[in-house]
């Protein structure tokens, strides 16, 4: 068991303004940087903000940026670092602040609300369910997501560009749509809802140019870029680009995704 | 004073997890107007963290499951302790719980033939839990927060509002439920962002806060667990019941240091995980007690012949209930034999090839190479016990999850008690949520929507008081009365890991009548010096300051626990007492009901041999005889009573 | 570039355009070098019109052949659909093909965007355009006909496949000889066409766009193929880019004299 002192800057402030504040801070071996902040709570900051609930990467509500990288606070190891760098945190940089390491992530649950839920397939009962494994494994990867919202925070989207919240829902939102759609017994299009389309055309999938930070920064190592949101721009090609698929549905033979 | 914020609905669920939002799934539905509040961002509350299942005799795997064989199984494992009727209901229940998330969206592994598929666990006579791989708690809870979202969307479609029938208040803290009279009026809250106080005006209230693992050091809990619903109701005048008994599990981390405690689920060995000690042997058939002598194997040849052929074998003893398996490793690491950081060793590398391992323990495998540098698919991983759920709880009806004495005051979820008796089975948990959720959440809006002769009225003395009482870390300081002058205010994180120390080192998984009293006394010293906790900086989300109210709750709860347990003169489930190691038929029929001192509700730091809480004594109802023919004679004569027996 | 940024006016006050301490920006400066000396030197090779054929290689650049002005090649894919008054290079008729599957590839796509466009430069690192629209609109919105190119990349591969059984000839046209200049050719082919199966477009169009992979087991089992192979496409895509310019640049040493086509039989 060794322990060194650590250098820390932790973004202190809020709405109003605020900055880096430096710490010197004891580091025991096998920590992560959520038990130096909480550290930093008991010793020196008794009322530094931090958001957390499980400590054990299940719940993804300890997020933040450090050293300028999207991650949760409770699965980055300090031994990721050498002892003689200065670790920078700062608060989720795509939202607005609240305090210190708090921020607003009510965007998420605006958007959260704007995609349809689940539409139960009609004639099927509780209990009555029949789904093959095969056939849920894509939707059940996504559902892996612990919302931690560190891809709606790196994407670039609306990271960089505050105007493009009202159209962009976001990768994590997109991903819901991809889980809906590629749900086996999902029956929106039977009640006359077109996920596929309303991916382009209400949820902004267009805005996403495929640069995969979202998958870079995911901790639960769900491909969102390849397994949701290209999917899904493919679905929607289906439904607007193929002119093959276009005139197959006018002649009323196939439809497609069935 | 009292111009806080007011709003009116009928019902206000107290938590998020499980329970609440089943809870206000039910009481949307059945046409009440519905609040959740919770301490987090929603949909991260605790029960995200359940890993294994939900327990739910579907037969799906097995067809020679049915709701009989999982009462059997749960009173068994709660040493015939539970409220009988709660455990019949709720075996009868759960299916259509778990099968109508599955019309809310979730997605469960599936067996060959496409329906929900079920694994087998500790206690369960049949594999009987519904998962996903090893993050059920996660589909859990993303389904009913879905759900939720669904109604909201519904209700926007009709009003235009989304929150017009059903809001989240998200991280907002409830600290006092306020009453008329006898009945409940509403809740007093504050907004953790802003630091702002509310009154939410209710007539019904569900408490779903969870547990209490907080107060202990080594927890598998998450922050919220401070026992937050034992105190509001406690303080509202709702007694608890047998807060004894505390459920270690057997399977927590033990190294690094940081993460001693968080949970390694009992999938590990429900899917062929094995423990040995240091010596390298598999101890756990050292420790059958006699009541579980027939439904174990006794070597370790027929044990992983289970595995395979459950029908004609029976299963290993590493799948005893969680009391016995904590308890035995408890003891080897005490002999001497545990591992190098004062665990045993839970091994699969030897037992499964690593692909399947990551498939079907992909929240394990990743938790310990991220957490511990440990390949769980090469190596053994080092375990030992961890405070994790508390069977105690509010005292309700078993039908419609009132609290007793209280009007209009419900619980359902983990801060429930009787469920479970003495010990809970793996997977009974979330299966817990969903049903007494479903019936507290129906009950309640049932209450709120039929009350004749208007809707209780809130005072706004009781709201001045609960905003003075919320404010006091602010101004805390100056010596307390008799001592010297000077003294600086009380660092709460410092009262915490006090609290929590002597919690784990004194009322632990191992009891005794001489630790237990230094506890009270510790407690005692440890209230006195609450009063005087202070805060620094403003109310805007200052963590210190919600610690500081937390600890008036870990404090109540921490003395019903150690009271019960120095009261309970024997060794049942999830209190063991050294002192006194056997089981005692007699003690069965004994339920011990916490109060406080004070009927009015009010705090003070009395002496520690009164402290604020009074036991009570009571005898339970005696069980239905259609229940207990289900049960073999012989059996039934290891747990109850003479009289019992012939009554 | 303030407005609406990680500096706008609701976020935590940093002035810094991003707090990165590792070598973020080593990715995309290298993506755009490879990239950029790949285009440089396509570019000389296509429109050069000449050195791109040396019996029994023909530069995967200029095949097919389809003008009147194309060297000729016994048995190989010259076939002069545009007859006589096409004067520039051949290579250029066809070209366009590849390219453009290339140029709206998944891959390529987070390639350019990120390298030449910095839009982002890297993972939470601002980048400097003040507007954003993505792919909402001409002509970034083009970059839904990916599946077009890839159906115009399986003929083409199929004639590249076609080039290198010729090339098991040797220069006088016999068959059953090979050479280095058939090995090349070999692991390009299998490159190009793992680097084809393994576009998004194909995944989909083969079985991801099912609802339910269990009424389908054929079709899912090529998704799941098609799957794996997916997962590397970036590494396929930038195999294939190096194999397809070595096998030109090979023809065309042996083309220009430079040296001869060592044959092992």
């Amino acid at each position: 068991m060794s322990s060194y002192e650590a250098r820390f800057k932790v973004w202190r402030g809020d709405v109003g303004g605020g900055g880096l504040e430096d710490f010197g801070v004891e580091v025991n071996d096998g920590e992560v940087v959520l038990d130096i902040i909480h550290r930093l709570q008991a010793t020196q900051a008794p009322d530094l903000a931090v958001r957390w609930n499980c400590k054990a990467g299940k719940c993804g509500s300890c997020s933040a940026e450090i050293n300028g990288r999207p991650r949760l606070l409770c699965m980055t190891r300090m031994s990721v670092f050498t002892r003689e760098e200065t670790i920078t945190v700062t608060p989720l940089r795509a939202f607005p602040v609240v305090r210190d390491l708090v921020t607003d992530v009510g965007f998420n649950y605006t958007k959260a609300r704007e995609v349809p839920a689940f539409v139960p397939p009609d004639g099927l009962g509780a209990g009555e369910y029949r789904m093959m494994q095969e056939d849920v494994d894509r939707s059940q990867e996504f559902r892996k997501c612990i919302e931690c919202f560190l891809c709606q925070d790196t994407c670039h989207v609306v990271r960089d560009h505050e105007e493009n919240k009202t159209a962009f829902a976001g990768p994590r939102f997109l991903m819901r749509v991809a889980e809906l759609d590629m749900h086996p017994l999902d029956a929106a299009d039977q009640s006359g809802l077109d996920r596929k389309r309303t991916a382009q055309d209400e949820h902004g999938l267009g805005y996403c140019n495929i640069t995969k930070c979202c998958t870079e920064v995911c901790p639960e190592g769900i491909k969102i870029t390849d397994n949701a949101l290209i999917p899904l721009k493919e679905r929607a090609v289906d439904r607007k680009y193929d002119p093959l698929v276009w005139l197959g549905s006018k002649i009323g033979r196939r439809s497609p995704g069935k | 004073m009292s111009v806080v914020d007011r709003q009116e609905w009928d019902v206000v669920v107290v938590g998020a997890g499980g329970a609440g939002l089943r809870a206000a799934i039910a009481a949307r539905e059945r046409g009440a107007r519905t609040a959740v509040i919770c301490k987090s961002l929603f949909g991260k509350a605790h029960t995200v963290m359940a890993e294994g299942g939900i327990a739910a005799a579907m037969g799906n795997v097995n067809s020679g499951d049915n709701w009989q064989v999982h009462f059997r199984d749960t009173l068994r494992g709660g040493k015939f302790l539970n409220q009988w009727r709660m455990a019949e209901l709720h075996a009868q229940e759960a299916p259509d719980r778990v099968w109508e998330l599955e019309t809310w969206g979730a997605l469960f592994d599936r067996t060959g033939d496409g329906r929900i598929s079920q694994r087998n666990f500790g206690g369960h006579e049949y594999p009987r839990l519904a998962h996903v791989g090893d993050r059920t708690g996660l589909e859990l809870i993303r389904t009913l927060q879905q759900k939720i979202v669904s109604l909201q969307q519904e209700d926007f479609k009709e009003t235009g509002d989304y929150e017009s029938r059903l809001k989240v208040y998200q991280e907002c803290t409830v600290t006092r439920i306020l009453k008329e009279g006898d009945r409940v009026s509403g809740a007093f809250c504050y907004a953790r962002e802003s630091g702002r106080f509310f009154v939410l005006d209710a007539p019904s209230v569900v408490v779903a806060t969870g547990g209490i693992g907080k107060s202990f050091k080594v927890t598998s809990n998450s922050w919220e667990y401070t026992g937050d619903g034992h105190a509001l109701a406690l303080l509202a005048g709702a007694p608890l019941l047998n807060m004894e008994f505390v459920q270690f599990h057997p399977t927590g981390m033990v190294w690094p240091p940081s993460v001693k405690g968080i949970l390694v689920t009992e999938s590990v060995r429900g899917d062929g995980g094995v423990l040995r000690n240091s010596e390298g042997k598999r101890f756990m058939f050292e420790y059958i007690p006699d009541v579980f002598k027939e439904k174990y194997a006794q070597s370790e040849e027929e044990g992983d012949r289970w595995y395979e052929d459950p029908d004609h074998n029976r299963r290993p003893p590493e799948l005893l209930p969680r009391d016995e398996v904590a308890r035995a490793i408890n003891s080897e690491v005490k002999a001497g034999r545990g591992s190098p950081h004062g665990g045993v060793f839970l091994d699969v590398s030897t037992r499964m090839p690593a692909e399947v391992i990551r498939r079907r323990l992909p929240s394990m495998y990743h938790q310990f190479k991220e957490l511990a540098d440990v390949d769980i698919t090469a190596e053994a991983m080092e375990v030992g016990p961890t405070c994790h759920y508390v069977m105690g709880g509010i005292a309700v009806d078993s039908d419609t999850a009132a609290a007793r004495g209280v009007p209009g005051l419900y619980a359902a979820g983990e801060v429930a008690g009787g469920m479970h008796g003495s010990n809970r089975l793996g997977g009974n948990s979330l299966s817990d949520l969903l049903v007494f959720g479903r019936r507290a959440g129906l009950h309640a809006a049932e209450y709120a929507t039929g009350l004749t002769g208007g809707r209780p009225l809130v005072d706004d003395v009781q709201v001045d008081e609960a905003a003075a009482e919320a404010l006091r870390p602010f101004s805390a300081e100056g010596p307390a009365p008799g001592e010297e002058d000077g003294r600086p205010p009380e660092n709460p994180y410092t009262l915490h890991q006090e609290l929590q120390q002597a919690m784990n080192d004194l009322v632990g998984i191992i009891r005794r009548e001489a630790e237990m009293e230094a506890a009270l006394d510790k407690l005692a010293d440890l209230r006195v010096r609450a009063r005087r906790a202070g805060v620094e900086g403003h109310r805007q989300f200052n963590p210190g300051w919600h610690l500081a109210l937390d600890l008036r709750n870990m404090l109540l709860v921490s003395e019903c626990v150690a009271r019960a347990a120095l009261e309970r003169t024997e060794s049942r489930g999830g209190h063991t007492r050294e002192d006194h190691p056997a089981m005692d038929r007699q003690w069965r029929r004994v339920n011990l009901l916490c109060q406080l001192t004070d009927p009015t509700g009010g705090l003070t730091a009395t002496d520690p041999l009164h402290g604020q809480i009074d036991l009570v004594r009571e005898t339970t109802e005696p069980i239905r005889p259609d229940l207990l023919a289900l049960f073999e004679k012989e059996e039934l004569v290891k747990y109850l009573a003479e009289e019992e027996l012939y009554e | 570039m303030k407005s609406g940024g990680v500096r706008s006016g609701t976020r935590a006050a940093i002035t810094a355009a991003h707090l990165r301490t590792d070598r973020w920006w080593l990715a995309p400066a290298a993506t755009a070098a490879g990239l950029l000396a790949f285009v440089v030197y396509s570019t000389w090779r296509a429109f050069s019109n000449s050195d791109y054929y040396a019996a029994p290689y023909v530069s995967p650049f200029y095949s097919p052949c389809l003008a009147e002005n194309c060297e000729p090649m016994r048995n190989g894919p010259n076939w002069e659909i545009f007859g006589s008054w096409w004067g520039l290079s051949p290579a250029l008729l066809v070209l366009i093909f590849p390219l453009g599957f290339r140029l709206t590839c998944y891959y390529y796509r987070k390639a350019y965007y990120r390298g030449f466009w910095a839009s982002p430069p890297a993972c939470a690192v601002a980048e400097p355009h003040k507007k954003y629209s993505g792919e909402t609109r001409f002509p970034l919105i083009l970059q839904n006909i990916h599946r077009y190119f890839f159906y115009a990349a399986v003929p083409v591969a199929g004639i590249l496949t076609y080039d290198t059984v010729l090339a098991f000839r040797n220069e006088d046209y016999e068959w059953g000889h090979m050479g280095l200049g058939t090995l090349v050719f070999l692991v390009n082919i299998v490159l190009i066409w793992a680097y084809t199966f393994s576009c998004h477009s194909c995944r989909h169009i083969v079985g991801g766009k099912l609802k339910h992979f269990s009424k389908h087991p054929v079709r899912y089992r090529a998704w799941r193929l098609v799957g794996r192979l997916n997962a590397r496409h970036m590494q396929l895509a930038w195999a294939s880019l190096v194999s397809v310019a070595l096998a030109d640049f090979y023809v065309y040493l042996v083309a220009s004299g430079v040296f001869d086509d060592p044959t092992f039989f």
